[in-house]
Order: structure tokens, then sequence, then C-alpha cells
């Protein structure tokens, strides 16, 4: 009887779980590319896309039909197991990321408590670095069994690029996980929500920047958009690809932004913490959906900030890349571990 | 050298400081730039349900014009295909017979009057050497087609409605004009 003493509702929980979140996010991230577009548009006084449905509603429709409805064309000098590989990879990665993240506090459903994060793991920001490296093989193998010199040399860009900025990236992050002394996103947000805590940014303001513009960096967004620079690699590490595998590409871009903004929401701003609300005096399923609500709404606002940046901010040359990623992010998160460190040790009184 | 206006600057050569070698103060500036412009008005018309209004002195396409009884009033003369600076406007005359006095003005007409829209510059030379007033240059511009063919107009294509049988069709094609 070993077999029934595993916990079934807890799987067929998380299942449930899974699917509503991996869901939530591709539907989210098809949004996304209408946000990008219409953001793009009213930064440049345009109207963008108005004329699928209402408001140009289902002009994301329209895109992902559109690319189905493409000829799938693989090229004859190909590696095609791992042209094939690539897009799926990439995909993937981006949305294992979504498996750590604290999504909301817990619901309680026939007095069964159940959390809102698939898996609560005491790793969890070291998984997501993990995955989120995984996901510049998507693009590595892209690029390479593209058998395309542009491709590839696009994917050396990427690659090259994602392993500078992880550098700071993970500097960056050390010094949260001094203020929080914990490595499981759940703590951390707790932490922040804690009565008479603050956000993890009032402490963090310059660690943050820097965690700010890597992540623009690994999620490949303009100033940092150098693996599809199409003046110079005609289309980047995606160019032989077409059909849904494009899409697939593009999307993933768009799940990465996504997952990023939830990382550095929960990060920096409190996960799903509403400020100036006390959630222990509210019913826990109230309190579930208003934290689901204030993250999503962290998100949103993230987003657009990338978008924002996009829109304003021509690209950066590839030296002036890897000058700013080794001799300005670099040298600043090392200065900002270094002084968070010594003001906890004077705060401890050592 | 003397420079040619006074707007040249001397190209700067030093070395960035820390400060510009962030971009960050310089990008939260471009980044004000076009924040401020989610607030302007966007100058884009929206095509098929507005229209831009042309002006008055627009040159569309041409109208074969009608006298108020509804004859045609282009007698062939040719002086308006002799005229047209990019040879775009052919004709055949013909005689009007008898009985055919409430179809033709003159006793002239044209039995086939071409204008190839792909060769016509809209100039409106036409229009001022035409010495009955028969052809106009309208308020709309030729509608885009898939044969070049189709961009020869004949005279079903030019010729103004009859304003006796059809005056609305007629006021319509008229427009604003005289």
């Amino acid at each position: 009887m070993t077999l029934l003493a595993v916990d079934w509702l807890l799987i067929i929980e998380k299942l449930i779980l899974i699917a509503i979140i991996v869901f939530a996010s591709l539907g989210i991230a098809l949004y996304t590319t209408f946000a990008e577009r219409k953001v793009a548009a009213v930064l440049q006084d345009r109207p963008g896309p108005n004329r699928a449905g209402p408001f140009g509603l289902l002009q994301p429709f329209a895109d992902g039909l559109k690319l189905i409805m493409k000829e799938e064309i693989i090229p004859t000098s190909s590696n095609k197991a791992l042209f094939v590989l690539g897009p799926g990879l990439a995909m993937t990665a981006a949305l294992m990321t979504c498996s750590v993240i604290p999504w909301s506090s817990h619901i309680e459903i026939f007095d069964r408590k159940i959390d809102l994060q698939i898996a609560d793991i005491n790793i969890g920001i070291l998984y997501i670095f993990g995955v989120v490296s995984m996901g510049v093989y998507g693009m590595m193998i892209g690029g390479w069994a593209s058998n395309n010199k542009f491709s590839l040399m696009a994917a050396l860009r990427g690659a090259s690029q994602a392993i500078s900025y992880e550098l700071a990236m993970g500097l960056s992050l050390i010094a949260v996980l001094m203020l929080s002394g914990s490595l499981s996103l759940k703590t951390i947000v707790d932490g922040q929500m804690a009565a008479g805590s603050y956000w993890n940014i009032v402490y963090q303001p310059l660690g943050f920047i820097i965690f700010f513009v890597c992540a623009l960096a690994e999620c490949n967004r303009t100033p940092f958009d150098l693996p599809e620079a199409e003046n110079e690699l005609n289309f980047g590490y995606h160019q032989e690809y077409s059909s849904m595998k494009l899409g697939f590409y593009l999307f993933s871009e768009y799940i990465n932004m996504i997952m990023s903004s939830a990382v550095m929401a929960s990060l920096y701003f409190g996960g799903f913490d509403v400020p100036f609300l006390d959630e222990s005096t509210l019913a826990p399923n109230i309190a579930a959906i208003i934290g689901v609500a204030a993250l999503l709404t962290k998100i949103a606002i993230f987003i657009f900030v990338f978008m924002w940046i996009r829109w304003t901010v021509p690209r950066f040359r590839y030296d002036q890349l890897m000058n700013l990623g080794w001799k300005t992010m670099i040298p600043l998160a090392l200065f900002n571990m270094l002084v968070t460190g010594a003001l906890i040790l004077l705060k401890a009184g050592v | 050298m003397q420079a040619l206006t006074n707007r040249a600057q001397e190209v700067s050569r030093k070395p960035m400081t820390f400060m510009e070698r962030l971009y960050i103060p310089s990008i939260l500036k471009g980044m004000a730039i076009t924040f401020s412009h989610i607030f302007k008005k966007q100058p884009t018309i929206r095509y098929p349900e507005q229209k831009r209004e042309f002006s008055p002195v627009f040159r569309g396409l041409h109208v074969l014009n009608r006298d108020e009884e509804g004859r045609e009033r282009c007698t062939a003369c040719g002086l308006c295909a002799v005229a047209c600076p990019a040879e775009a406007i052919t004709m055949e005359a013909a005689e009007r017979e008898v009985g055919q006095e409430n179809l033709y003005r003159e006793e002239k007409y044209a039995a086939k009057y071409e204008i190839n829209m792909l060769r016509c510059i809209f100039c409106g030379l036409c229009e001022e050497a035409c010495p009955k007033d028969a052809i106009y240059l309208s308020e709309t511009f030729a509608p885009a087609n898939f044969t070049r063919t189709g961009f020869i107009y004949g005279k079903d294509n030019l010729l103004i409605p009859n304003p006796v049988t059809e005056p609305e069709a007629y006021a319509a094609a008229k427009g604003q004009r005289n």
C-alpha cells in the first residue's frame, strides 16, 4: 500500500497550479506582444494596432495565426535535430522559471491549505539562475545549428553577453541574500512583508539598478539586444527560423521578460505585498487574491518600464556593452556587496 | 577656414567621466522625453473612417462635363491632347448624326476619349486648354487597379452622370467645384 501513501491531492493540486500558471503566463505573454506594439505607438505619437477586434485586442491572435500558417522551413545545410531543439529549449527554459515564484500567499479550499507557489525550494533563486543560463543554450544551439555565419555570430554575442551580465547580476543578488539570509524566494518575500520591515529596494537601491540593467541584458532587450541586431547581423540568431519555431523564440523573449519582472518584484518590491496593508487581518482567500493582483500590477509596471526603455534607447555597441558589464557593473556590484556587508556587521555590533 | 554657419561645434575628444560611462543619467533624460510623448496629440488620420480634406485647388481625376440638358460638351478639338505635357490623352472624333442632338452639344463629338492615368501628371493644363469647359479635374483620385490597362480610362469612366436623368449622381460627381 505504499502507492496510496502518496499525497495524491497534493499532486493534483500542484498539477492544476502548474497548468494555470503556465497558461496564464502564455496568455500574458501573448498580450505583452500587443502591449509592446501599443506602447511603441503611443511613445511615437501613433495609434498602434487598432484594426483586429475592438481596440485591436485580437491582434495577438492574428499574429499567432499568421505565424502558424507560414511555411515551415528547415535549411538543408542545418543540423536538423539541434535546429528543432533550439526554440523548444528557449521556450522550456523561459517557462520553467515560473515554478519557484511565489504568486501569492495561500488559499484555503475545504480546509485544505494550498500554497500559490509551485515549489518552495530552499535554493529558489539559485534555481532561477540555473534555468536562465539554460535559456542561453536555446539561443546558442539555434544559432549554431542554422549553419549561417550571421546566426552563429549573433549566438556568440548572446552567450558572451549573458555570461558577462550574469556575474554582475549574481553579485548584486548576494547583497539581497545577506539581508534576508535565505535563498528561498518565499522567505525573501515574507521577510519584506513582515511588520516593521521595508521592501528591499529601500536597503538596496544601487543593487536594484544593477540587477535591473542585468535583467535587461539577460532578456536580450534593447539597449542590449545585440543578438538580434538587424542592421549588423540581418536578423540575429533566429534568422533561418520561420513559422512557429520563430514564434517560439520571439515568445520566449516575452515570457523571460515577465519572469524577470516577477523575480525583480519578489526580490526588491515585496512580491505580492501591498504597501500599507496588513494582510494577516484579512480572510486568507481574499488576501491571496489581492496578493496575486498586487504582484501582477508590479509585473505590469516593470514590463512597461522595459518597453519604455526599448523605445527610448538605441542599441549599445559591442565594446560599450562589454565595458559597461565588466568595468562598471561588476565593480559597482562588488562595492554594493561590500558596503551592505559592512553595514550589516555594524548593525549587529561586531 | 571660415565656417559656413555659426552652428559648427568643435569635436570633444575628452574621455567620458564615470557618470557618463554609467549612461544612466542620460538614459533617464531620454526616457523623460519619450514619456512626455504619451500625452502628445496623435497626428494620425484613421483613413477609411476619417478622410483628410483636400485643398480647394486639389487636382484629382478628370471628369468629362455635360451641359444643363445633359449633352456632352466635348467637341474632340484635341486642344487638351496638345496641351498635355505627359501625352496621356487620345481621342477620336465623329460627326453628330441627325437625331443625336440631345446627346451631343455640337456637330462634332468625341467617339473615343481615353486618358492614361499612369501617364497623367494631374497638372490641369487640359482643363485650362479646353475652350468648351468640357474637361475638369475633380476631387477624387484614381483608385488602385490590378492591370496597367485598367488605368486607361475611357468615356465610360470619365463622363459625368446625366444631370437630367440622374441629378444626385451628377451633383456627387461634380463635387464642390464651380
